[in-house]
């Protein structure tokens, strides 16, 4: 069972490193987003303090959908999809490796440069380490979510747009906790309780979005 | 082996065919014919378990084929070729046989791609290679499959006339090994072991 999780996920990190160009390109993408933020309100620190965890997130969510058209599409056009469904183990833990390939290079990244993004925002030692640490716990549920997106979506024509309306709402959970840890940082709360739901809403949809992916996936290929 | 029973084929409005039986045992080719939209495609999906029959049922050594056991017995390959066009012939070779959960060392990869005549071209990414040669990339698969049922969806297809023979001569010694293959295919291609039965479709 982990051998054909980490047999998938090896190959999808090897493609990608092929293709370092979308990798790039989502994280620029969200470098650049967020930069135009201070740049547009100019050198305000309470407010750009008080910007930044939703900046931040509204960003990730955005540079993580970036990318998540690609997750099944070119397996489904050169027909390795079909070899996978075909395989003698369930689709679901193909999916589950695809999920975690899909967040070491979309995820990981928006992680380890988000804490250097957060200065631009004058946020505090603690409010980057929280940032940091809610990034890392919820980007796995936004590439989780997303792969239901994309698998319904897969061959639709403007499946693009289409995936963006049916998968933003699904992350706006993600997104009041991602933030709401950052901001109760900075007002002096503690964000461990936003902290907490974002690991427990992260483990949920891990759990059951492969599944669903994978029975969606199905329905494509018939 | 591989049983049809009274299959039923609807796509869209259209019925393709319906009462479809037939039985196929070790060591027997099917050849299935048919001209262009006949269903030849969808039966083929139906056997390897992606389509479900509108009707009817698909049995293999007796059980119907909802199980991992039934994949993990069978090798389909598509119209499509299943490669990589970022990965090197090799790495597609390994890739596929390690996500089919098959053991293929790299000593037997190699002896398969030169077999498909693909020796010195190992390391060269699938998207610099013409198409007849990303076809023989995937055959390469055959080469070492041990996997009793083949279902192929037009295998000759893009292939040189030595390349032909060639895969016949594979689908053969697959026959021989006691194995069921069912096929699609517009050109009758002799193959020169088993006993070879036709589906007409349409």
């Amino acid at each position: 069972m982990l051998k054909i999780i980490t047999s998938v996920i090896g190959r999808d990190l090897k493609l990608a490193m092929r293709r370092q160009a979308d990798i790039v390109s989502a994280v620029f993408f969200f470098v650049i987003v967020v930069s135009l933020f201070p740049l547009g309100i100019g050198p305000e620190p309470d407010l750009l303090r008080k910007l930044a965890p939703g900046v931040l997130w509204v960003a990730a969510l955005l540079a993580t959908m970036l990318s998540l058209p690609r997750l099944f599409a070119d397996d489904h056009r050169d027909g390795t999809l079909e070899q996978l469904a075909l395989a003698p183990h369930p689709l679901g833990l193909v999916v589950t490796g695809k999920v975690i390939a899909h967040w070491l290079v979309s995820g990981l990244p928006l992680a380890l440069i988000a804490p250097v993004l957060g200065i631009q925002f004058d946020l505090s030692t603690d409010a980057l380490i929280v940032l940091t640490g809610a990034i890392l716990l919820g980007t796995p549920a936004l590439s989780g979510i997303g792969a239901i997106g994309a698998a319904l979506t897969l061959g639709l024509r403007g499946g693009g747009v289409l995936l963006s309306l049916l998968v933003l709402p699904l992350y706006i959970p993600v997104l009041i906790f991602g933030a709401g840890a950052v901001d109760a940082t900075v007002s002096g709360l503690g964000g461990e309780g936003h902290l907490s739901l974002l690991a427990a809403i992260t483990f949920a949809s891990l759990g059951f979005a492969p599944w669903a992916s994978a029975a969606a996936l199905k329905i494509a290929l018939e | 082996m591989l049983e049809a029973d009274n299959l039923e084929c609807v796509r869209g409005e259209r019925r393709l065919f319906a009462g479809l039986n037939f039985k196929l045992e070790a060591g027997e080719l099917l050849y299935l014919q048919g001209r262009n939209g006949a269903g030849k495609t969808s039966l083929l999906r139906m056997l390897i378990g992606l389509l479900p029959p509108e009707a009817g049922e698909i049995r293999w050594k007796g059980q119907p084929i909802k199980s991992d056991d039934f994949r993990a017995d069978l090798c389909y390959l598509g119209h499509l070729n299943a490669i990589k066009e970022e990965l090197t012939p090799l790495e597609n070779l390994l890739a596929s046989a390690c996500l089919a959960d098959e053991e293929l060392s790299e000593d037997d990869a190699l002896d398969a791609l030169e077999q498909v005549g693909l020796a010195g071209r190992e390391d060269l990414a699938c998207k610099y290679l013409s198409q007849g040669q990303k076809r023989r990339v995937a055959l390469a698969r055959l080469v070492k499959e041990k996997r009793p049922l083949w279902i192929l969806d037009e295998p000759f297809v893009a292939l040189d006339v030595a390349a032909v023979d060639w895969l016949a001569g594979i689908i053969s010694g697959h026959l021989q090994r006691g194995g069921l293959a069912v096929m699609t295919t517009h050109q009758l291609v002799n193959i020169p072991a088993g006993t070879v039965r036709e589906l007409r479709l349409g």
